[in-house]
This record gives C-alpha cells, sequence and structure tokens, in this order.
C-alpha cells in the first residue's frame, strides 16, 4: 500500500501545499465521488423534474408529455390541502411529542444519574433496547398491541371497563406518537446522560456541601449544564418530526381509514411517486428538503448564538 | 429518525471545542476535555435514604416496563402455538412453541424470510464496511492535511448531516428509475455507503488521537502518505471506526422507504420490506408468520446490540477514568 519516495526521505516534511493536497485530494475522493452521485444528484435531478408539468389530452389516449412549466408544480403543492394538512399535523405532532420526549428522556437521564438508582446499566440497557428495534417493526408490534379486535392492552383494562380506540380517528396521531416516544426516549436519554456525567464532580459537592436538595441540584446545576445536550437533542427531534414515514405507513393498513395515504408530508410525496406522478413527487420532496434545510440551520445558527454569550 | 449528529457547535472545523456532545461512546474516547465523571455507586449508600432509593427504583422499573412491554408481548405471543398468537392472556405465554413456529417460518413460502435476512445482512454489512472505510479515509484527509476548501468540504459534510437522508429518499428513486438501476441492490448499497456523519467522527477523532508526530516519524521512515493512513492512521482511529460501523449497520439495517422503493423483487428486499409486505397482504400471509418474523428479524440486531453496548459502556468509563 505505502508508496515509497526516496528522495523524500531526507525532506521528511511534505513542503508544497501541493503534495498535500494532491494525498488528501486522494484520500477525499472516494466519499466525494459517491456523495455527489447520492447526494447532488438526485436533489438536482428532482428540481430539474419538477420544472416540468405532465400534460395528458382529454381522452387519455396518447401518453402524457412533459411541459415546461417551473412554478404549477410548486403553485400546486402549497394550494394543495391534503399536502398543507399533512404540514399542519406534523407540526402539531412535533409541538407535541418532542417536548415529552424529552421531559422523559432528561427525567429517566436524571434518575439513572442519581445516587439513588440501583442497576444502573440494566436501566441503560432497556431504555436503549428500542433504538435496536427498526421503525416498521416497532410499528408492527405495536400495531397487534393497538389491535380494535385483539389489544392485549384493551384486555387487561376491560375489567374497568376502559377501552382505548388507538387506531380510531382522534386517537391514532397520539398513538403513531407513542411508537416514536418509545423507540426514541433512550437514544435522546443516553445523549443527555453522557453530558450529566461530564458535570465535574467538585461542583455537585460543592452544592452538597452548601446543603442543596438532590431536587435543587437536579434543576438549578444539572439541568443548565446540559443544556447543549438538551438543545441538540431538541433540533434532532424536530427533524425527525419532519420526516415521519415509517410508523404511520405501516399503521395505514390496520388503520380502517384513520390514516390516509397523505398521512404526512413524505406520505403524500410518496404516495404521488407511486401514482406516477414525478414532477409533483419531485416538487414535494424539493419543498421537504428545503423546509427541513432551513429549519436545522435555524436551529443551529440559534443555538451557536446561544452557546457564544 | 434522525441520524444522529453531535456537531461541533460552532461550524467551524477549527473550532476545537466542541460545545454539543458527541454520541456518549466518541465523546468519551475523544478524551479529557469532557471533564472527569464522579465517583457514584455502592459507596454513596449511607448518603441516599432509603425511601428515596425506594421511590427511584420504582419509577425507573416503569420506564424498564414500557420498553420492555411490547418485546415481552412479541415473546409471548411468538411462542403461542401456531395460529393462537392472538388469543388471551395477551401477556402470558400459552405452552413453548417457539422452536416450531420459526421452523414453519423458515420453511413457508419456500423460504423467502431466510432470503430477507440474509439479504439485510448483505445489504447492512457491505455497505457500512465500505461506508466506514469511505468515511474515515475522508475524515482523517480532513482532520490531518492542509489544502484549500478545506472548511468548505467540511461545511458541506456537516450540512449534509443535518438533512435526513430518507428526504433524499424520493429523489433517488427517480434518479434511479431513469438510468435503470431499479430492482439493482446497487440502489440500497451506493446510496448507504455515505455517511457524512461518519466523516464528521473520524474528523474529530483523528485530529485527537492520530498524533502528528507519529505521522512525522513515519514520514521520515519514507513512509507514502497513503500507506500512513492505512498502516497508521487506520489502526489509531479503530475505536471511531467500530462505532461508525455499528450506527451505519444499524440505520441500514432500518431503513424501510428506499429498499421498498428501489426493489420490487421480493428475492431482493430486506427483511423490513419484506415484513411488511406480508404485514399489509390483507390476509394473504398469516398474521402469525409476522409476529413470529418480527421477532426473528429483531434478533440480529439485539444480538449486535448487546455487543454495541459493551463499546458504548467501556467508552464512557474510558472518558470517565481520564
Amino acid at each position: 500500500m505505502s508508496v515509497v519516495t526516496p528522495t523524500r526521505a531526507t525532506i521528511p516534511k511534505p513542503r508544497g501545499n501541493g503534495r498535500q493536497a494532491r494525498t488528501a485530494a486522494l484520500l477525499l475522493a472516494p466519499f466525494a465521488v459517491i456523495f455527489l452521485g447520492m447526494y447532488l444528484a438526485p436533489l438536482c435531478f428532482a428540481v430539474y423534474r419538477s420544472l416540468f408539468v405532465l400534460k395528458r389530452d382529454g381522452l387519455g389516449l396518447t401518453a402524457p408529455t412533459l411541459v415546461f412549466d417551473p412554478f404549477t408544480n410548486y403553485l400546486k403543492a402549497f394550494t394543495d390541502p391534503v399536502f398543507i394538512e399533512s404540514l399542519g399535523r406534523v407540526l402539531l405532532f412535533g409541538v407535541v411529542q418532542v417536548p415529552i420526549m424529552l421531559a422523559l428522556a432528561t427525567g429517566l437521564a436524571l434518575l439513572i444519574d442519581s445516587r439513588s438508582a440501583r442497576a444502573k446499566g440494566f436501566f441503560r440497557l432497556t431504555s436503549f433496547l428500542p433504538y435496536a428495534v427498526p421503525g416498521v417493526i416497532a410499528a408492527l408490534m405495536w400495531s397487534f398491541l393497538y389491535s380494535g379486535t385483539s389489544s392485549p392492552i384493551n384486555a387487561l383494562l376491560a375489567p374497568l371497563g376502559i377501552e382505548i380506540p388507538f387506531l380510531g380517528e382522534d386517537m391514532v396521531l397520539w398513538s403513531v406518537a407513542n411508537i416514536v416516544t418509545w423507540g426514541w426516549t433512550g437514544y435522546n436519554m443516553i445523549i443527555i446522560y453522557a453530558a450529566l456525567q461530564s458535570i465535574p464532580g467538585e461542583i455537585l459537592e460543592a452544592a452538597k456541601i452548601d446543603g442543596a436538595s438532590a431536587w435543587n441540584i437536579a434543576w438549578n446545576i444539572k439541568i443548565p449544564m446540559v443544556r447543549p445536550a438538551l438543545i441538540l437533542t431538541a433540533v434532532f427531534s424536530i427533524i425527525g418530526t419532519a420526516q415521519l414515514y415509517n410508523e404511520p405507513k405501516v399503521l395505514q393498513s390496520v388503520s380502517g381509514g384513520s390514516i390516509d395515504s397523505a398521512f404526512t408530508p413524505l406520505m403524500a410525496a410518496q404516495a404521488a411517486t407511486a401514482a406516477q406522478n414525478y414532477p409533483y413527487a419531485a416538487a414535494t420532496s424539493v419543498i421537504l428538503a428545503v423546509l427541513v434545510g432551513i429549519l436545522s440551520i435555524t436551529f443551529f445558527k440559534i443555538t451557536n448564538r446561544g452557546s457564544d454569550a | 429518525m434522525s441520524s444522529q449528529l453531535t456537531a461541533d457547535d460552532s461550524l467551524s472545523p477549527a473550532d476545537p471545542k466542541t460545545n454539543m456532545a458527541p454520541p456518549p461512546a466518541t465523546r468519551a474516547r475523544l478524551g479529557r476535555n469532557f471533564g472527569a465523571a464522579r465517583g457514584s455507586g455502592p459507596r454513596n449508600n449511607r448518603e441516599t435514604s432509603l425511601a428515596g432509593r425506594l421511590v427511584v427504583t420504582i419509577v425507573l422499573g416503569c420506564f424498564a416496563l414500557y420498553f420492555l412491554v411490547p418485546i415481552w408481548w412479541l415473546l409471548v405471543a411468538a411462542s403461542k402455538p401456531m395460529g393462537e398468537q392472538f388469543s388471551a392472556p395477551g401477556f402470558w405465554f400459552n405452552g413453548m412453541h417457539l422452536g416450531s413456529n420459526v421452523g414453519e417460518l423458515l420453511t413457508s413460502r419456500d423460504g423467502i424470510f431466510m432470503r430477507w435476512i440474509l439479504n439485510s445482512i448483505f445489504y447492512a454489512g457491505v455497505g457500512a464496511i465500505v461506508g466506514t472505510l469511505l468515511a474515515s479515509m475522508a475524515g482523517y484527509a480532513l482532520a490531518k492535511y492542509r489544502f484549500r476548501g478545506r472548511e468548505v468540504v467540511f461545511g458541506v459534510v456537516l450540512a449534509a448531516v443535518l438533512i435526513p437522508k430518507i428526504l433524499f429518499t424520493l429523489p433517488l428513486y427517480l434518479m434511479f428509475s431513469e438510468v435503470g438501476l431499479i430492482n439493482n441492490p446497487l440502489a440500497v448499497i451506493l446510496p448507504s455507503i455515505v455517511s457524512p456523519f461518519g466523516v464528521y467522527l473520524s474528523r474529530v477523532f483523528a485530529a485527537q488521537s492520530v498524533p502528528d508526530e507519529i505521522i512525522e516519524a513515519a514520514r521520515i521512515d519514507g513512509v507514502g502518505e497513503v500507506g500512513i493512513y492505512f498502516r497508521i492512521g487506520l489502526r489509531m482511529m479503530t475505536p471511531v471506526l467500530v462505532t461508525i460501523f455499528l450506527f451505519n449497520f444499524v440505520e441500514i439495517w432500518n431503513n424501510y422507504l428506499l429498499p421498498a422503493m428501489v426493489i420490487n423483487d421480493s428475492s431482493l428486499q430486506p427483511v423490513t420490506v419484506g415484513l411488511v409486505s406480508w404485514f399489509a397482504s390483507n390476509g394473504k400471509v398469516p398474521m402469525s408468520l409476522v409476529v413470529i418474523g418480527a421477532l426473528v428479524s429483531i434478533i440480529p440486531l439485539l444480538l449486535l446490540f448487546l455487543f454495541l453496548q459493551r463499546f458504548w459502556k467501556a467508552g464512557l468509563t474510558a472518558g470517565a477514568l481520564k
């Protein structure tokens, strides 16, 4: 593997920027090529496709033709009530589910980090276990637990006279939220827990000597000190919400219609693809990527400013 | 859901202080500047009250119950006699038929299920190995060489981490159907081997744990630059490579939308896509098989994960000791 260059042996440090740059380029090239091909190329292609419109003749006798018309697909997406509704739905989902999940993750991390906790390893392991279960498999499992006819959860609740319509029109979004919470609380907990572990012991010791209670230490010292980890998990949970797909997609076939094919923006885009309406699918994909990109970068900038101050 | 970025807050590659937390394993391995953890455990017994320990344990127990119940149900249901997966009691065994059920799963429909598992192992294995190698080369180059445009390249990589991969799936599908890559395993593997997050981790790790002195020494010994990477860089980066490999593997194994879009041929599908197709088959495939298949499909990752857990834990304690 080595490229021996004896003439250089007397001049150990590569002199010119040129040689450094050449080696760096060589090492970067394989990643760069695939990256361009699998990230930039499809995005550019989607933008290109989205600028055309499928025109069918009135009778549908001939194959539809593509006509250059750069705004129609975007206009259609932004005036499509189904697409707008799906955006609103994931927004509502994010506003409710993300804070709940992060509160649970933070509480769990604080508890496992507390001096009163026993069997920390066991609890860390069980919390993180759902991360190893693929999203669609988790959704399959929960769909059986939710089932209208054979839900074992409802079977347990039956003696109390309670029956939860997990897949009902009003409930189903929160049933999906539960699957996501189940899958990702432990993952977020691990990130927050690691941040808790790196708080210097002296600070906590000092607070204790000053007579601060465990509750006070958690609220006034630990949580402020893990703020960067909390912001990080929040940003990624919000981005995660925007790409909600697997869980509602799996539940769709047993939802009895409470989940339609455009339940989330990504499902709407996928449905357009399945219907062979490629230009419209391309436009919605581009809109989603741009929205998420703006969201991410905005959060990144805000958190940046916060930590510089 | 989201990929796991834990990026340098400042977006500036030159900034050595990472305000945001890298994932635990790396964070700990990255070394000293993350601070020392404090002592905990039994020796603090006298400082905590029995009531406090009891309350904490009960609350933690409730969390554990929540996380374990669906998996427990799956195990119980998959152990019931074939065809009675949904019989009461929901959360308790009715005989132990797991072995024969799995046997039936593996032989039904010409053994397609085993085929799916092998496909998943192939896609995730190849994708994760190649992806880790490419990411480590790129990260090492970004950490150890000065060249024009370095900052720009790293900025692009960070931006890519911030936009989740799943959003590229439909554009990829449009592109692949244009160039005739549909139903080709490459359509799953090629996008999977791009790991911007891996590049980020490699760069941070290489900057901290591959000393310039050793690279200098190798240069004096006449080792070529690429040779230095393969002989020294790769070896010194092993811990982070394992972390990247595991992240990649889990991500590819769990992927659903991409393979569902680009692979229609059932014998080429990974297990996630295959099982969901059974699930949504409107009763053409008995739901019992889906239940048993779901249990079997999570076993490889659970095993890998237990192995991974050791890495995470080792990372945490190694960091704590420094």
